[in-house]
Parts: structure tokens; sequence; C-alpha cells
């Protein structure tokens, strides 16, 4: 074996998995893991620790999973984190964890993520809980939003013996691990919903179908409902639109709409009653881990597909590994391509897009190459379907409803980054609702820096 | 399973043909709620999310008031449910108030205000109506519908409106004439004015009054009713084009300024998911979807 190189992770086969929802990398089973644990160098100085927003003690689980013995190694990943399987399967660990790796500077990074999946996995399978804790000391705190960063907070501050109740406003706890991220790249039966019952487990309580703003306010929750302390993780679910003529004829969607139509609500499997509009030609818009979500779901479906980005390939801020996924599946790309205007037809329908070809020109202030349109090159692709991948920015639902709740301009929540704390009293926030759209695991950092922060501001009341 | 659908179903009547009204226990939603909000209700595991306006609430017994029309599947199959049975999720109070509630006092006090109801359209106006009453104002309130059978919720709209119009389309009721006739026969033949209209119906319904009160200069709200998936603000499926705005109807609305809203345009939307091109699209769908083993699509 090439101690340089990452064991293999078996994958469904591309044409296969291009036709069905079912999850798209395999995982390792024990024997890989181990040999893959075992290129871990154990370094006293671990860099990938330093990588990871939760600081997971990665050698230590290796090292625990490496003599067999996968419990120890989930107990140790437990003390981090309370969604192992979820950010084994989508963290951006090529940017993280796996990228400050020693052994990435002269061959492949150890496949942290791959490894600490394989044990929430095995964990799961064979019935293990996380332990609940002795007892409560009777005081409330309140989440709003059960997505990553929401759950994070709510299980550590369980931990400690809180009471906790998280509210939330869709029938169905998970945030963006539900509505969002496809059930081919993160089942929700098996992973998402299991991981929620082990924050359960710890006493949190989920009550769904409450929105926090108009069911009732944060101030309501504080005078009311006795809670003492209040964390706002409410996400960015806003979609972006473009702006460009068209945008609103029949056939139009943003990647939320798409996406949620197939996940939360299953459009996909004809037994539920929820309708989605595949379309037979669609372009999707944008070039993030959305787009390449949303294209590879209207794939699934059935769809051709091309991803329409006005960067080139370098520049796709989607995971290089979802990138590789959706061309191996048959996802076309159009880059360095800009819409313009959608064509509609008589009946209020989509019939094409007229775009225009882009190139780079000089740096703009975020560093890279800025896209200018080329004179003269306007073109139009015949499609039935635009799915729009532009990106999200926080509801102002709840900012509009809380009195000396400060935001900024684009809308986020302003808050501490320490301790999560906001410029109004017992108010705390995190996540996507601070950050903008940002990643699961930093959803997660935020929530466990929010309940350390919340702790210590119950205790010295 | 069974203690996840906590909404139970306290009482059912048939008011009109296909047409039923239910109290829903519900009580965070009945604390909180005020006449134009809407809430959201899934039946079970499978149902999809359907809006519905609030109708009128009971804060005591915790409960809240829909009144719906059956007109396709999940409209039907809810007409099926019977007092005792629940539903699993109940979603609520979602969009803003009636804009009556929040205008001041002294504004409001000298203003002539007339409802329009459309068919199913009496539900949302039955509690703004009740409202204005209870908080001193007299208003009037027209119910139109297809036909006499169709006229929903006329006695309780009575006790609270000063004047309540009945028209029907075929004059099988009340005025001979659509709610646009018996609107100018009111202003043109009866010598009625009034400052505000707020009309609430069928979209082409709205559209049509919204063209008549813009030529007689009457400020107009109308509650809009688009094609919507979370009602939160998240998927942007019920955007409206208001003057030159994008709106989402679930957080900005319902209701908006009638003289600035693209019909047309809504109207088309709102046939996304109805029309034949859309139904066409749909079994395109569900064909080339079915992989389950042993569909013969499943050897290729
Ligand atoms: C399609 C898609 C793919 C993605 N892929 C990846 C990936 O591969 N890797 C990765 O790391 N990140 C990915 N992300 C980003 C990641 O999912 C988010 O950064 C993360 O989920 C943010 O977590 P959060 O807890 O802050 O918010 P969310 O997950 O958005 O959760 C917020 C929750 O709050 C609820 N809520 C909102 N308002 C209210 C209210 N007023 N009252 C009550 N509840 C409310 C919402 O319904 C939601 O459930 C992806 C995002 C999308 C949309
Ligand atoms: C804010 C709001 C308030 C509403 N209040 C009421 C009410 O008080 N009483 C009532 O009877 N109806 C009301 N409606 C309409 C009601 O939601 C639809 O009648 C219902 O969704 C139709 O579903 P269906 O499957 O039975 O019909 P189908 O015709 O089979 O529906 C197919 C699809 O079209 C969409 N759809 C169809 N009609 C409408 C519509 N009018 N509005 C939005 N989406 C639609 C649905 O998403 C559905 O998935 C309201 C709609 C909105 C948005
Ligand atoms: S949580 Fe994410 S960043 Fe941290 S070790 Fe796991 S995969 Fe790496
Ligand atoms: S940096 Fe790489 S080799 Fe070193 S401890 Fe971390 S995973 Fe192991
Ligand atoms: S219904 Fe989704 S944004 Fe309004």
């Amino acid at each position: 074996m090439d101690v340089l190189k990452r064991v293999p992770v078996r994958e469904q086969d591309p044409k296969v998995r291009a036709r069905n929802f079912d999850e798209v990398c395999l995982g390792y089973n024990l024997e890989e893991a181990i040999q893959e644990g075992a290129r871990c160098l154990q370094c006293k100085k671990p860099k990938c620790v330093a990588g990871c927003p939760v600081s997971i003690n990665i050698p230590e689980f290796i090292k625990e999973l490496c003599k067999g013995d996968v419990e120890a190694a989930f107990n140790v990943i437990s003390e981090y984190s309370a969604l192992p399987a979820v950010c084994g399967r989508v963290c951006p660990q090529e940017t993280q964890c796996e990228q400050r790796c020693i052994r990435g500077i002269k061959g492949d990074p150890v496949s942290i993520g791959k490894l600490e999946r394989f044990v929430a996995d095995w964990a799961r399978e064979n019935g293990m809980k996380p332990a609940k804790p002795k007892k409560t000391n009777g005081r409330k705190v309140a989440i709003i939003g059960a997505g990553p960063s929401g759950l994070t907070c709510a299980g550590d501050l369980a931990k400690m013996g809180y009471e906790v109740t998280i509210f939330e406003a869709l029938h169905e706890p998970g945030g963006v691990l539900v509505y969002g991220i496809p059930e081919f790249r993160l089942p929700k039966e098996t992973v998402v919903k299991a991981e929620i019952e082990n924050v359960k487990a710890l006493g949190v309580k989920i009550e769904t179908n409450v929105i926090i703003g108009r069911s009732i306010t944060i101030d309501e929750l504080m005078e009311d409902e006795g809670f003492e302390a209040v964390y706002i993780a409410s996400g960015a679910g806003l979609p972006k639109f473009m702006g460009i003529p068209g945008e609103n004829a029949n056939g139009v969607f943003s990647a939320n709409e798409y996406l949620t139509r197939s996940n939360l609500m299953k459009a996909f499997d004809a037994s539920y009653d929820t309708p989605i509009i595949a379309g037979k030609k669609v372009a999707v818009i944008g070039g993030g881990n959305v787009a390449m979500d949303a294209a590879r779901t209207a794939l699934r479906l059935g769809a051709d597909v091309t991803i329409v980005y006005r960067r080139s390939e370098e520049e796709l801020p989607a995971r290089v590994e979802e990138v590789h996924h959706a061309k191996e599946e048959g996802v076309k790309f159009r880059l360095l391509t800009n819409p313009k205007e959608i064509l509609v037809n008589d009946s209020g329908w989509v019939s094409g897009m007229r775009c225009i070809e882009m190139e780079l020109g000089e740096p703009d202030s975020s560093g890279r190459r800025k896209p200018i349109e080329k004179a003269g090159s306007e073109f139009v692709i015949e499609l039935d379907t635009v799915i729009m991948a532009l990106g999200t920015s926080p509801n102002p639902l709840i900012s509009s409803t809380t009195e000396g709740l400060v935001t900024n301009k684009y809308r986020c929540i302003v808050a501490n980054e320490d301790d999560g704390s906001t410029s109004k009293e017992g108010v705390f926030a995190g996540g996507d609702a601070v950050t903008g759209a940002a990643t699961v695991i930093l959803a997660m950092g935020a929530g466990k820096a929010a309940a350390k922060g919340i702790d210590q501001y119950l205790q010295s009341k | 399973m069974e203690d996840n659908y906590k909404y139970t179903i306290m009482n059912k009547e048939k008011l009109a043909d296909s047409i039923y009204l239910m109290d829903i226990k519900a009580p965070r939603v009945s604390r909180n709620c005020y006449p134009g909000q809407f809430i959201i209700l899934k039946m079970d595991e499978k149902g999809e999310r359907i809006p519905l306006t609030i109708c009128d609430y009971n804060r005591e017994a915790g409960t809240v008031t829909i009144v719906f029309q059956a007109i396709g599947s999940s409209t039907k199959r809810m007409a099926e449910y019977e007092i005792g049975d629940a539903f699993q999720d109940f979603t609520g109070p979602l969009g803003h108030r009636s804009v009556l509630i929040d205008m001041p006092k002294e504004e409001l006090s000298d203003k002539k205000v007339l409802f329009v109801a459309g068919g199913v359209g009496a539900a949302p106006v039955y509690p703004q109506v009740k409202w204005m009453k209870e908080n001193g104002y007299h208003v009037d309130c027209m119910i139109g519908a297809r036909s006499k059978n169709y006229i929903i919720l006329e006695e309780r709209i009575k006790k609270y409106a000063a004047n309540v119009y009945v028209c029907t389309d075929d004059g099988s009721y009340g005025f001979n004439g659509n709610v646009c006739d018996c609107i100018k026969d009111l202003i043109h033949n009866q010598g009625k004015q009034y400052d505000i209209i707020v009309a609430i119906g069928p979209m082409i319904m709205m559209k049509f009054v919204c063209i008549l009160t813009k030529e007689l200069g009457i400020k107009t709200i109308v509650s809009m009713n688009p094609v919507m998936v979370d009602g939160t603000g998240m998927c942007g499926a019920c955007r409206l084009t208001v003057g030159d705005e994008i709106k989402f109807a679930c957080v900005d609305g319902p209701e908006f300024d009638g003289h600035l809203v693209n019909f047309d345009e809504a109207i088309k939307r709102s046939q996304m998911y109805k029309t034949e091109e859309g139904k066409a699209i749909l079994r395109q769908n569900e064909r080339d979807t079915h992989h389950h083993p042993g569909c013969e699509c499943h050897e290729r």
C-alpha cells in the first residue's frame, strides 16, 4: 500500500446514481477505516485540529479507531460535536481539517471526514447514544431555529444542566440539513433524524410549527414564558434573485423552493402530495454548493441540466467533490456565461435564456478576477426551467420584531464572535443568521461558543 | 406516531356545496393571531403545506377557525377529516395582520369602508368586519358568488356589518350581477361613497375590482393567495410584482395595495401547477421518476 495515497472510498456508479436519490458515497467499512486511520502520524502538535471549527481531537479519535475501539472513538468525537455523521459528510474538509493535515504536504491528507463519518455511522448502527446529563438546574433557555447551530447550542446547554426548548418554524427540525441538502448527499431518515434524536436524548425539547416574531416574540418568551436567555439561530434563508426580465415567469424557481419541494416535502416520491415541476431542459444559475445540489436533483428527476456560472472553473465556490460528482453524473457546465434575460412564451412559461459570454479582468475587492461582458457575444439557450442559486440572506422577521436587536447592512444580526452576545441583554445569536450563508460546521462552532457565553451570562446573573 | 397529530378538529360545518368550516385546537396560533393573517396546515406525513386564511379565533378555547373549498386533491382529502380527528401540523399566524388594524384611530374613524368578498373570500373578510365592529367602526360588506348555493357566512357577517349586499352572477339570490356590477350600482344608483375598499376573493375578481376602483379613485386593499411552500420567506414561490418591486406575499403581505399589484403575472403564476401545460409537465415527471424495481425503465 502506498502511504501517500488515501484509501479510496466506495461510491455508487455515476450512471446508476444519476437516476436515484440514494446516497452517492458509501463510506468506509471497519477494515478500510483502520487502514486509512493508520496513515495518521499522531502529531504532537496536530495542525488538523486547528483547522476544525469545533476543534475535534482528531488524532485521539483516530488512535482509538485504529485500536479497534470505535466506541471510544465515538466518545472522543461526541465531546466536541453533536452531529458527526452530518459533518463527516458535508464539511468542506479540503479547506478545513484536511487542508492542514501534515500528510497533505507530500501526498493525500488523511481522510478525516470519512473517518469521522465511519465512527458516527458505526455508533448509530450499534445503538450508541450520548450520555444523558445528570440533573437539570431548572433554568430555561430558548433556542430559535433547529438547524445545526441551534441543535449544537441546545445540546451543549443541556449537557450543562439547562432546560432547553428549541422553537422551529417548519414542521421538521434540521434547518438546511432537511430542506436544502439533498437525500443523496445526506440521508434524512437514517442520518439527520438519528442525530437530532441524539440531541433530544440529552433532554432538549423541540417545538415545531412556532415562528418567532409571529407566533410569539422574543420579548414574550422572556417575559411570559420564563426563558432567561435566548439564542437566535434562524439561519439565512431568504433567496436572492437577479432582477433580470422574465424572472417571474412560470418555470423559474429559487433553488430553495426547488430543493424544499424535493427534500423537505419529498416531491421526488410520487406518494407524497407536494408537486414539483422538474423540467426537461434546466439551467441552474450559480456555482456554489446550492447550485450543485439543485442541478443534481434536477438530473435525478430526469432533466437535462446545465450550470451557468459567470466566472471560470477555478472560482467555482462549491466543494471540489461536489463539482466532480456533478460532472461524473452528467451535469453540463457553461462557465464564463451570464444570463441577461429569461425568455417567456405566450402562456407565461420559460422558453429560453439570453446569455452573454464573460471574460476575466482584474481582481476585484474579493481578490477574484472580475468577470466582464464580451461585447457582441450574446446567444440564446432553449430551456423550460431556470433555477436561481445566487445565495441567500437572513430573514428580517426576527430582527424586525425584536426591539433593540442591532443588525448590519446585510441584515445579519450583529453578535460577538467569542460568546454570541448581541446588543440585547440575554439574547445571543450565531450561525448563518450572523455570518450570512456559510457552512454547517461554522454554524455549529458558533452554537458552541454561544452555549458557553449563555452559561457565563446566567452564572453571573 | 399518533401523538404527533396534535391539532384536533373541535368542530366541523358544511357551509355550502364543497365548502367547509373547521375549528382547530392550536393554542399558540390562537393566542397571537389577528384578522388578515393566515396559517399553514399539513394533514399528515405525506401531505403538502396548505395555506388557509384565519377566519376566526377563540383565544379562551385556544381554537382557530378555517374555511376551505374542496377544489383539488389536497383540499378534497382534507374535507374527509371529521370532528375528533387531528392534523399533524398547523403553523401560524403567518403574514401581516390587516392594514386597517394598524391604521391610527383618528384616520380610520372618518373613512367609509366597504368589504367585498368573492366566494370563499368571505372567510378572510368575516374576521375583519367583526374586528371593525368590535372596535367601534361601521362598515359595509358585499358578498358575491356564482350562485345562491355558494354564498357563505352571510348570517355571521350580518351581525357585524352595517349593511350587507349580496350579489350572484346568475341572479339566483340578491343583486343580479358580479361584485363589480354591484359596486357600480351602490355608487352610481344608491348614492354610496367609499374611501377604502377591501376586496378578497379569486384573483380574477380582485383584478377587475381594482380596475374599477382605480377609475373611481377609491383606495383598494387586496389579499393575495399565490402558490406557497414554507410561508416564512424562505422559498420565493409566493413572489409578486407590486409597483416595481418584488414582494413575497407570505412575509410582506398577504395584503397589498391592489392598484399596484401585477395581477396578470400573479394569475399566470397561480396556474403553474394547474394549467394543462403544468399538468403535462407533472405527468412527464411522474413517468421519468418511477424507478422502483420492477418498473420497465429500471431495466434500461
Ligand atoms: C442547498 C444547500 C447546500 C449546502 N451544502 C453545504 C455543504 O455541503 N457543507 C456545508 O458545510 N454547508 C452547506 N450549506 C450551508 C449550511 O447548510 C448552512 O451554513 C448551515 O445549515 C447554517 O446553519 P444554521 O443553524 O445557522 O441555519 P439553518 O440551517 O438555516 O437553520 C435555521 C433554522 O431556523 C428556522 N427559523 C428561521 N426563522 C425562524 C423563526 N422566525 N422562528 C423559528 N424558527 C426559524 C429555519 O426554519 C431553520 O430550520 C448548504 C446550504 C444549502 C442551502
Ligand atoms: C395566503 C393564502 C390564503 C388562503 N386562504 C384560503 C382560504 O381561506 N380558503 C380556501 O379555500 N383556500 C385558501 N387559499 C387557497 C388554498 O391554499 C388552495 O385552495 C389549496 O392550496 C389548493 O390545494 P389543492 O391541492 O386542493 O388544489 P389543486 O388545484 O390540486 O392544487 C395544486 C397545487 O396548486 C397550488 N394551489 C392551487 N390553488 C391555489 C390557491 N388558490 N392558492 C395557492 N396555491 C394554490 C397548491 O400549491 C397545490 O400544490 C389560500 C391561499 C393562500 C396562499
Ligand atoms: S467537524 Fe468538519 S472540520 Fe472538524 S474534523 Fe470533522 S470534518 Fe473536519
Ligand atoms: S495533521 Fe494529519 S497526520 Fe497529523 S494528527 Fe492530524 S490527521 Fe494525523
Ligand atoms: S411561501 Fe416561501 S417565501 Fe413565501
